[in-house]
């Protein structure tokens, strides 16, 4: 692309964002978008037209997964690869895929047509394995469908001509409660809460005693409160629609068919804080939800469910910008997904101030996650006390779980709060069930020895993530998958994790070839305590919690890995000796190094 | 009376908005420190200053001093972890202090001096991080960053200069300056810039002057950094 | 000297000490300990060691490696150091760290040889040398703690003759061992 090429693209996407600097990210987006990746010379006209450093732009360039700063081909494809897409066969899928393609993974084919790469976890693992192309979710892969996909591609067929099939998502809804179960009127719940009035709106959501469901299970209506009071007019209201925790897909459910009650859920929150504008930030590889939920905007905007005076309310305005994330689990972290929406690197920030005295723009801001606020429209339409009669004393609703892994029935579950896992495992119709992980890759492993314990922030607490594991599953294997995500996910603002996160990725893979010694497991639990105990955010402290688990609950799936115990080198020695033995052109005995005993004295 | 509380089982007194290691280095008590620097808001990276007040840890750059806090501090454990801190910055660039120019005046080598670091312990990541050394003046040697994002800080708030970002994320983070050559021969960098002064590492050297104060004389040569960092309030 | 005196009457330890990627230095600060040399060796007899030419390291009781480990012969050393020495120690900063040859890390192994004996003007058409006598290279030079368990480091470049001497006396006399400022540097 040339130089004027460049400016015009990035002219048009910077127009299209009101040359807004605080939409950087959305303005990549978009320019990439028409240009497939961000060319140097993209970066400088997008700098230039929205007037900040060059510098910045490219910092933020370098951040998102989804933002390629090299040229990629025409079809990207990219393997998700949360654990239950791996054990639903991704690895071997995708092998074939790049056989039938003549592509290595990881790099672009010498056509620059083609290339074929992994990413963290879709949101797709009630219908794995699954892909995404260019950006849009493909489910249910199997060697049919990656014929099909090769022979697609092979033939230079646009996406808009590939069988629609291939793209369909599922719900997969087996059990409804409260939520998912009686159809709602877009505007009952809100009309509900005017009628109340402000005071006793707030007053129903503290008797309800609703908790987060994005994982913290912070109390709803003390955040509310906290940015109500807090000085400053501006306040702002997001939905975090990041749902990246492995293993978790209720929030897709929820925006794909409830939409409106997640929206009218943000309208009750503008609506107590006193907040006029609202976000609600997708994650990238929900992309595709864009449109049905930019249409629903609409409906509600003609319907006076937004923009100004709702629903004949003087001085109730608000209004719901999306933004597109692009490709980073961090983004989550409410601050971390504050900075992404002021179009920065998603980097946590220092606590305190909170979000509910500083958030966006340094303005009030509320972070709720997409169930949290659809839930709020049953406090609304039913009261706090009718609310806090179901679940538990300290959880109180119901919880959306995200099942997925070995069972007969993947999907969205409703349950009250108080459900055993036990009985879960039941209803999904799992079997032999060696181990269950609540709560992602951030969550807890549970044994068998664990399956009458209960899902509530007392006991079991969980954003709703619930992988089964049987038991012919490799349980070093799963947290080896946990950790790995980590480290490509970590965004290496802090020592602890940015290191950390990597060494824990080399020494499971080392464990994982088969040269690991007791001194590696020493080290695991060393740097599994730093990660815990100095990391700056939730994703460091919890990056450990996998292998932690899996250390105490599953020791023997790590020890089976241990070759020594003592100690082995830090890397294949033989391997080392390669590039030198090719280049000498040598295979005597002396150009090989054996992996013999180090004995200790 | 002034508000106090407790470092290491010592009163420390605090006026309101100080950080806990503003309060402790005022009163005297050295807190271990990278990223964080008197001139600039604190930035929470490296962690080095973590202490533990009620069992939890925090980075004392960043949390404000309260009434009645109990901080500990100079523990053989936070101290190990300091260290297990330092050793991840040693092994995830390239750091050969014998070729530094830095050496003796470096930040992180005097600090890893006063934990007593004999090893980088883990393995190493050998990146491969080319030199800069495009600029009349400068020269960067990015293999010895530790992010602390004093140059971006300093160059972006004080010089009014963006010359430099990070980009990347994770692991895989480095630095950028603002040139679409990447060069920094491209940029307006000056050698007079706040930012070209700030790095606590060897990363941003002046050319020409390399090795210019013989050992023994340099900066953390006769004195360990708990001590300078008090005496020169840095 | 009275605590050396009552140390002679102890057997006397064996220490065997050797270089692998690294410049002798090591062994120049060890000589540098000057007249405590003479202390030394009433404490101990050295084993394998360029001081002695003893070709092979037998049962030891600390073994001091100089230097990092940059090819096949320098893990094969390290690990007979390893199997006869009931402590091992790295001295110097490229046992520690890969030191100076590690800077040759970021470049590829294979190439190298290449430019070097092929496409370098003068020679080329030249090959690599192939002969199996001579050790191979590792892609890169690492610290010896990355190849075998190590118990004690001693870091510099070299290390000061009083920080060898002081830490040997601490071992010696069953004391942990502790460097700090200013005998603890890297350069
Ligand atoms: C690394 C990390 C990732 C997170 N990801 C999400 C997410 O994808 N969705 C979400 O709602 N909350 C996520 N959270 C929690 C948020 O920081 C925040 O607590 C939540 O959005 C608050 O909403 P709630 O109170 O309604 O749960 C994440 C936290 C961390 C530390
Ligand atoms: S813990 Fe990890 S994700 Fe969080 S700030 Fe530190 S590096 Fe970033
Ligand atoms: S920056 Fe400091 S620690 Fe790193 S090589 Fe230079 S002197 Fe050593
Ligand atoms: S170059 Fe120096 S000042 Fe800048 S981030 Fe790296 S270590 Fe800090
Ligand atoms: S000094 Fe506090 S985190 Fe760096």
């Amino acid at each position: 692309m040339g130089r004027l090429d460049a400016s015009q693209l990035a002219a048009q996407a910077c127009t299209r964002n009101g040359g807004d600097a605080t939409r950087l990210l959305q303005v990549l987006i978009d320019v990439q978008e028409k240009a497939g990746w961000l060319s140097a010379e993209l970066i400088s006209a997008v700098a230039a037209e929205l007037g900040v450093p060059r510098v910045r732009v490219e910092g933020v360039a370098g951040f998102y997964s989804f933002l390629y700063t090299e040229p990629v081909g025409n079809y990207r494809v990219l393997f998700s690869d949360n654990i239950t897409d791996r054990m639903l066969g991704a690895p071997e899928l995708m092998d074939a895929l790049c056989g039938k393609l003549w592509v290595e993974r990881g790099k672009l084919s010498e056509d620059g047509l083609v290339s074929v790469d992994t990413t963290s976890c879709t949101g797709m693992c009630d219908q794995g394995p699954a892909l995404l192309v260019n950006g849009r979710p493909l489910t249910r892969v199997d060697h049919r469908r990656v014929n099909q996909i090769a022979e697609l591609i092979r033939r230079k067929e646009p996406l808009y001509a590939w069988p629609s099939e291939l793209f369909r998502v599922d719900d997969n809804i087996r059990r409804r409660d409260a939520l998912l179960g009686p159809d709602q009127r877009p505007g009952e719940a809100l009309r509900a809460a005017l009628t109340r009035g402000r005071e006793d709106w707030l007053a129903q959501m503290r008797l309800s005693n609703l908790r987060g469901r994005g994982g913290a299970g912070f109390t709803t209506a003390v955040k509310w409160q906290a940015c109500r009071d807090a000085a400053g007019a501006d306040k702002v209201v997001v939905c975090n629609a990041d749902e990246g925790e492995p293993g978790t897909f209720k929030d897709r459910v929820l925006l794909s068919s409830f939409a409106d009650q997640v929206f009218e859920g943000m309208t009750l929150a503008a609506w107590a804080v006193g907040a006029q504008r609202g976000f609600l930030y997708l994650r990238g590889e929900y992309r595709y939800l864009l449109d049905h939920l930019q249409h629903v905007l609409a409906r509600r905007r003609s319907a006076g469910l937004l923009g100004n005076a709702i629903l004949g309310e003087t001085g109730f305005d608000f209004d719901i910008d999306i933004h597109l994330g692009a490709g980073a689990y961090v983004c989550g972290e409410e601050t971390a997904l504050l900075e992404s929406l002021e179009g920065k690197r998603g980097t946590p920030r220092i606590r305190p101030p909170f979000p509910v005295t500083h958030g966006y723009l340094g303005r009030p801001t509320v972070v709720n996650n997409v169930e949290t606020l659809a839930k709020t429209t049953l406090i609304a339409l039913h009261g706090g006390e009718a609310f806090a009669a179901t679940g538990t004393a300290q959880s109180t609703g119901t919880k959306l779980l995200s099942i997925s892994g070995d069972c007969a029935y993947p999907g969205i579950y409703e349950y009250p709060f108080g459900v055993s896992i036990e009985h879960v495992l039941e209803d999904c119709g799992a079997s032999d069930v060696q181990a269950v992980q609540v709560g992602g890759a951030s969550g807890m492993t549970l044994a068998s020895y664990e399956f009458h314990r209960r899902i509530a922030f007392e006991d079991v607490p969980t954003a709703g993530a619930f992988m089964i594991f049987d038991s012919s599953r490799d349980m070093f294997e799963v947290a080896r998958n946990f950790v790995h995500f980590f480290a490509h996910e970590s965004c290496g603002f802090c020592t602890p994790c940015r290191v950390g996160t990597s060494l824990l990725d080399n020494y499971m893979n080392k464990l994982a070839s088969g040269y690991g010694a007791k001194m590696d497991l020493a080290d695991i639990e060393w740097i599994n305590r730093l990660l815990r105990q100095s990391s700056h955010c939730g994703l460091g402290s919890s990056a450990p919690n996998a292998v932690v688990d899996a250390l105490v609950k599953f020791r023997p799936a790590f020890e089976r890995h241990l070759r020594n115990l003592d100690f082995e080198p830090a890397f294949d020695l033989n391997a080392a000796l390669a590039g030198a033995r090719t280049a000498a052109g040598r295979d005597d005995p002396g150009a090989f190094l054996d992996r013999e005993q180090e004995t200790t004295r | 009376m002034s508000r106090q509380f407790l470092f290491d089982g010592q009163p420390v007194p605090f006026e309101d908005g100080q950080t806990i290691l503003q309060a402790a280095h005022a009163a005297g008590h050295y807190i271990p420190h990278l990223c964080w620097h008197p001139d600039f808001p604190p930035h929470g990276s490296c962690k080095l200053c973590i202490v533990k007040v009620g069992g939890r840890h925090v980075s004392s750059c960043a949390l404000p001093a309260k009434e009645g806090m109990e901080v500990e501090s100079n523990t053989p454990e936070i101290n190990g972890e300091r260290r297990a801190l330092l050793q991840m910055l040693f092994v995830e660039g390239n750091h050969f202090c014998p070729s530094c120019e830095k050496s003796g005046n470096c930040q992180l080598q005097a600090l890893a001096y006063d934990l007593e670091m004999l090893t980088p312990r883990f393995n190493h990541f050998f990146p491969d991080r080319p030199v800069d050394a495009s600029h009349r003046d400068m020269l960067l040697d990015f293999n010895r960053c530790i992010f602390c994002e004093l140059c971006v800080r300093a160059s972006r708030d004080v010089d009014g200069k963006n010359v430099f970002a990070l980009t990347g994320r994770g692991i895989h983070k480095h630095l950028a300056v603002n040139a679409e050559s990447g060069r920094l021969a491209d940029t307006d960098f000056a050698a007079d810039d706040l930012a070209a002064n700030i790095c606590p590492v060897g990363v941003i050297l002046h050319k020409r002057v390399g090795f210019a104060v013989t050992i023994g004389k340099r900066k953390y040569d006769a004195k360990p950094i708990h001590t300078v960092a008090l005496e020169e309030g840095e | 000297m009275d605590n050396a005196a009552r140390d002679a009457r102890r057997p006397k330890l064996r220490v065997a000490t050797t270089s692998l990627a690294g410049c002798f230095g090591c062994h120049m600060s060890l000589l540098d300990i000057d007249e405590r040399l003479f202390d030394l060796v009433e404490l101990v007899d050295f084993d394998r060691s360029p001081l002695t030419d003893i070709k092979h390291c037998g049962p030891c009781d600390i073994g001091l490696i100089e230097g990092g480990v940059c090819n096949a012969e320098n893990v094969h050393v390290l690990r007979e150091f390893r199997r006869n020495c009931k402590i091992l120690v790295a001295v110097g900063a490229c046992s520690v760290n890969g030191g100076l040859p590690a800077q040759r890390n970021h470049l590829d192994v294979g190439a190298c040889l290449q430019q070097v004996y092929q496409y370098r003007e003068g020679v080329a058409g030249a090959q690599i040398p192939s002969d199996p006598e001579l050790p191979l290279l590792l892609d890169k030079v690492r610290p010896i703690h990355e190849v075998v368990r190590v118990d004690y480091f001693v870091p510099g470049c070299p290390p000061s003759g009083d920080a060898l001497w002081k830490f040997l006396t601490d071992l010696i006399s069953g004391r942990t061992p502790r460097l700090s400022h200013p005998m603890l540097h890297y350069d």
